[in-house]
């Protein structure tokens, strides 16, 4: 139980303590680097509360992929970041708004919600990790009870991709492509021409 | 406290020992197995001298590195150059935290093991990227970036060889996927998805032919051109570590993990333990000769290998896979 509440102190301080960070950091990339860091702390504490799909799934997908490709566009842009700065005191009060409403948001969802047998100390720490594989009950219940949310979900995202791509993709012409079939089905006797060619005077 | 912390703790460190320091010397055997391998390949004779046979020369040249001035560059961003090393090095020992050598010989026998692997293997993209972008000079960033695109890439395929593999088998615990290959090993029923997971670790550990993150002939020496000694050890260490650590993958998901090919009396007496590194041994063969044979990749084939051939292919194989499953009533509980 100790151990289990020291770890929960480590990674729900160095969470909170890195997500200060990304907002603080003077630099973008290392904002990046901290943004990802805290990922990482969340997923330490989904693992303790036996969510051990969720963590490795927040791992895979934005630490692993979603993050690497934003740090790859902030590492490429050149971002001045002294006039990002310049709207800060105008977009405070909106970001305080979000978070008070979050805040009230979680404050209702703790005081009404008793429900579900939660109190603290089980809410903190006691995972449960092999009672039931999670993987499997998530699986059970995205295929079953919410199946029809979980395609709408699936289409949206189609819809987002296809929508990027199209934003995206334009053919600018110039860029040199290789065929990869002519390529592969070329061979000497098309590339290649050979003449005999007499002396002093060359090819026309 | 001595009862719940101490003894615990002190067997947990030891096991943890007992696991990462055979694979470190397993690294400087391997780089001794590659030169000496690459070597025959070219009929050259390799390293011969340090120690019979040249045994010891990657004991050596370690000592070497290690006692050369570490020089980190005034212009670099210095803690981020620091952690890029280090944190390419623990990534690639991580992982070895759920590997089943045999039978209950593991040291955390998770649910979501092979969940846990790809997010390790994805993570190691990370020490590159910093390191490229902390050495705050063209070719380490063109090296970066380059390793970006290319693991995001070729994770996705693998993505899809690791969940044909969990539709055969009902369970993302390492232990239970070696288990299920108990009747015939993976790499026979799904072999089309064996070498597509095969190659992809290639490309993910930046192996030839796809080591363009560090391609001598047009970036000098790509992400670590600006590391020196005991910095430049840490991502040697964590490349071999990392590859040996995918070579383990491959093993647990294709080729049985620890049981034998036949379970016969001579086969099968053998401990678990050796047919497992047997098997890795032989992968990393494969790793070292695919080395000694192909040209490196361009960078737009390196892509359209991935996204246009690899991509479309495994997708349909899980398709082809689980309506097989469905349709004979194969699916596992």
């Amino acid at each position: 139980m100790f151990l289990y509440s020291l770890t929960f102190y480590l990674f729900s301080t160095i969470a909170v303590l890195s997500a200060l960070m990304v907002i603080s950091a003077r630099n973008p990339v290392h904002s990046v680097l901290f943004l990802i860091f805290s990922f990482v702390n969340a997923a330490g504490l989904f693992v303790l509360l036996g969510a051990e799909f969720l963590a490795m799934i927040l791992i895979v997908v934005y630490v692993g992929a979603v993050a690497v490709l934003f740090l790859f566009v902030v590492m490429m842009l050149d971002i001045n970041f002294v006039k990002l700065r310049e709207g800060f005191l105008q977009y405070l009060p909106f970001g305080a708004l979000l978070g008070l409403v979050l805040v009230i948001e979680l404050g209702i969802l703790y005081l009404t919600d008793t429900s579900s047998n939660f109190n603290n100390s089980q809410i903190l720490l006691e995972p449960k990790i092999n009672e039931t594989e999670n993987t499997k009950m998530i699986g059970q219940l995205l295929y079953t009870k919410y199946f029809y949310l979980f395609q709408i979900c699936g289409i949206i995202l189609l819809v987002a991709m296809i929508g990027s791509i199209t934003l995206t993709l334009r053919d600018k012409g110039g860029v040199k492509k290789q065929n990869i079939d002519n390529q592969n089905t070329l061979d000497a006797s098309k590339a290649i021409e050979k003449k005999k060619v007499k002396l002093g005077e060359g090819i026309k | 406290m001595i009862t719940d912390f101490i003894i615990p703790g002190s067997i947990i460190v030891a096991q943890i020992l007992a696991v990462v320091v055979p694979v470190l010397i397993s690294v400087a055997f391997l780089v001794y197995a590659e030169r000496k391998v690459l070597a025959l390949i070219q009929l050259r004779r390799g390293p011969n001298i340090v120690g019979p046979f040249g045994i010891l020369q990657s004991f050596a040249d370690a000592l070497k590195l290690i006692t050369k001035e570490n020089i980190i560059p005034s212009g670099s961003n210095k803690i981020v150059f620091i952690l890029a090393p280090i944190i390419t090095m623990v990534l690639s020992l991580a992982g070895w935290a759920v590997i089943p050598f045999a039978p209950g010989w593991v040291l955390s026998d998770i649910n979501v093991g092979i969940m846990y692997l790809f997010a390790v293997s994805s993570l190691s993209v990370y020490g590159v990227i910093m390191a490229g972008w902390a050495s705050n000079s063209q070719y380490p960033f063109l090296g970066a970036l380059r390793s970006a695109a290319q693991m995001v890439s070729y994770e996705v395929s693998i993505g899809f060889v690791i969940i044909t593999v969990l539709l055969c088998v009902g369970s993302l615990n390492l232990s239970k996927i070696v288990l299920a290959q108990q009747t015939v090993w993976f790499a026979i029923p799904l072999l089309p998805m064996f070498v597509i997971f095969f190659i992809s670790a290639l490309a993910e550990t930046n192996r030839l032919p796809f080591d363009l993150p560090e391609d001598e002939s047009t970036l000098v020496a790509g992400f670590f051109t600006e590391y020196s000694s005991a910095s430049f050890v840490l991502f040697f260490l964590g490349e071999y570590a990392s590859m040996i650590l995918m070579s383990s993958m491959t093993v647990i998901l294709f080729l049985g993990g620890w049981l034998p090919p036949f379970d016969i009396y001579p086969l099968n007496a053998i401990p678990g333990v050796i047919w497992f590194t047997v098997k890795i041994i032989f992968i990393l063969f494969l790793f070292i000769w695919v080395r000694g044979t192909f040209p490196r990749y361009r960078y737009d084939q390196l892509m359209r290998l991935g996204w246009k051939v690899f991509l479309p292919f495994s997708l349909f194989w899980v398709v082809v896979t689980s309506s097989f499953l469905v349709y004979f009533d194969m699916l596992p509980n």
